[in-house]
């Protein structure tokens, strides 16, 4: 491991935790300015987890351990999944670790402690929140891994630093089952970080709601957490979708220049991101959860359609 | 440039492909005639790019005229339609549409393995693409099949001819202009048929619902 490794490694890293409440806030902020509202701060993200760090937290009286440590476990499984997308470089020492499928299984992994600590305290509400939770994301998780299969498959890899220097250093050429992938895969990361055609992230009072639900019974530094994981779990999903479809401007190893230039780059794609993420959920109304999951079942049908196509026109 | 006008072709083509699917799992009527509108965009510029790379004026003259017709004057002759009819929101499948769509992927499969050995003899630019327009085509024929009313049914119909009119395209580089002005004149008329035959539906049965006719005995 070279010491460029390292610390292209812990900037990722870095970038990623200090940079997730801003794409939230960014997103936030897009979105209240479509709806001709007065958009929030930026920095309103990280005044709510200042706040929330700073305050005592209060447990239920019958809460077990586990729902004392998810929050620690969920945010290590969405640290872990920023350390292996490259967002900055290709350059990662920790990359081997954990390829595609295993990212997959890190999502799941939180999602199923998210899920126990909300049934743990027993309210109606947890447990309601958790079984919706499962619904979208046993739909979601195949339909997300097909997505990357259809990269591997154009790549012969299922390592995403791998993919994203084949992609970004071949010269250029358009893989249409890329154009079906791209499509399955914003369906799947709209329903994952509880966007609006499947959830509602403003809203308490919803009967409807998944996400807000799993957390209600969290308060102080464990709500900071969650919160905090939640942006970093958009954060980790806008990078793979930019490794996947827009891989340009990362950097190579032992390229430290290019390094330096993969920090606007990443804001600049993150930005545009961000915004369309805001005009898609500006432009949907919420669905019914019954209607969720053939929402799911379509981008899984895309996704497996990008690997026909794959298929038929023949790799690269 | 150059180059890349297969890869782009191919792209177009899956763009065929999933607007296809679009509008399988589409129940608006207003949205599947935009989506129509948007399918046949894309062909016309598929069109266009195969005559750029192959030098063959023919297909400019082919793409304008899909252009004229099937994204310019029937969307608007059957959004007018669909206004006088007041049918804006009424689609109803016979089989629901999640299952219709795992229906739409086997479909997808058999015509891709049928089209594969044809695709490899062929030596037009764009052979690969021939599966595509196959898989559109059957997948027009069963939104044909699963949907009862009467304007959806159209939009299927005409989405298949649009799937035909690839597949024309890509394997044979185009077809003989008299044979392109036959089929417009063809779609053309049927469509404007096929319009005051819904509105003699309607009168008849008050409904767009082609079950109506399946009876024949007068009451």
């Amino acid at each position: 491991m070279s010491w460029l490794g390292a610390f292209s490694q812990s900037l990722a890293l870095l970038t990623a935790v200090l940079l997730a409440p801003l794409l939230t806030g960014w997103v936030n902020a897009c979105r209240a300015r479509l709806q001709n509202k007065k958009p929030p701060s930026l920095l309103q993200p990280y005044r709510l987890l200042h706040k929330l760090f700073h305050k005592d937290s209060v447990m239920a009286e019958h809460a077990s351990s586990l729902y004392r440590s998810a929050p620690y476990v969920i945010f290590a499984c969405m640290l872990m999944a920023c350390a292996i997308v490259p967002t900055l470089s290709t350059d990662l020492p920790l990359s081997p670790a954990a390829d595609g499928i295993a990212l997959v299984g890190l999502f799941a992994l939180a999602r199923v402690f998210m899920s126990l600590a909300a049934m743990d305290v027993g309210t109606a509400f947890g447990s309601l929140g958790a079984r919706r939770e499962m619904l979208v994301g046993f739909l979601a998780e195949p339909a997300l891994l097909m997505v990357l299969f259809c990269a591997s498959m154009i790549t012969r890899s299922t390592s995403l630093t791998e993919i994203v220097e084949t992609l970004a250093h071949r010269d250029l050429a358009i893989y249409p089952s890329l154009l079906l992938a791209g499509v399955a895969f914003t369906m799947v990361s709209l329903a994952e970080n509880a966007r609006v055609p499947v959830d509602n992230p403003d809203t308490h009072l919803e009967l409807t709601m998944i996400h807000e639900a799993l957390i209600l019974e969290y308060s102080a530094r464990h709500l900071a957490l969650l919160e905090w994981a939640a942006s970093l779990k958009l954060f980790v999903y806008s990078g793979i979708g930019l490794a996947l479809f827009f891989p340009w401007g990362v950097a190579e190893a032992n390229a430290p220049l290019a390094l330096l230039l993969a920090l606007p780059v990443l804001v600049f794609k993150l930005a545009i991101g961000g915004a369309l993420m805001a005009l898609i959920e500006t432009l949907n109304a919420k669905m019914r959860v019954f209607r969720v999951p053939e929402f799911l079942g379509t981008a899984f049908l895309m996704a497996v359609i990008g690997l026909l196509v794959n298929v038929l026109l023949g790799v690269g | 440039m150059l180059r890349h006008v297969p890869q782009l072709i191919n792209l177009f083509a899956t763009l065929i492909l999933l607007l296809s699917f679009a509008m399988i799992s589409q129940r608006r009527i207003g949205s599947l005639i935009n989506l129509f509108m948007m399918q046949g965009a894309a062909l016309v510029a598929a069109s266009w790019l195969l005559a750029y790379a192959t030098q063959q004026p023919d297909l400019y003259w082919s793409g304008a005229l899909t252009l004229l017709l099937k994204v310019v004057f029937i969307p608007w002759m059957l959004q007018r339609l669909i206004r006088k009819l007041n049918v804006r929101w009424d689609v109803e499948t016979l089989i629901n549409i999640p299952t219709t769509m795992l229906v739409g992927i086997a479909l997808v499969i058999f015509a891709f393995g049928l089209a594969l050995p044809v695709s490899r003899l062929s030596h037009s630019m764009a052979g690969g693409s021939l599966g595509i327009a196959l898989a559109c085509v059957l997948l027009a024929f069963m939104m044909m099949i699963t949907r009862s009313k009467a304007v959806p049914q159209v939009i299927g119909f005409l989405s298949m001819e649009n799937g035909l009119i690839f597949a024309a395209t890509t394997a044979t580089n185009g077809m003989p202009m008299i044979v392109e002005f036959g089929i417009a004149l063809d779609v053309l008329v049927g469509v404007l048929i096929l319009g005051v035959f819904m509105f003699q539906i309607r009168e008849k049965f008050d409904s767009l619902d082609i079950h109506h006719l399946e009876s024949l005995r007068e009451d």
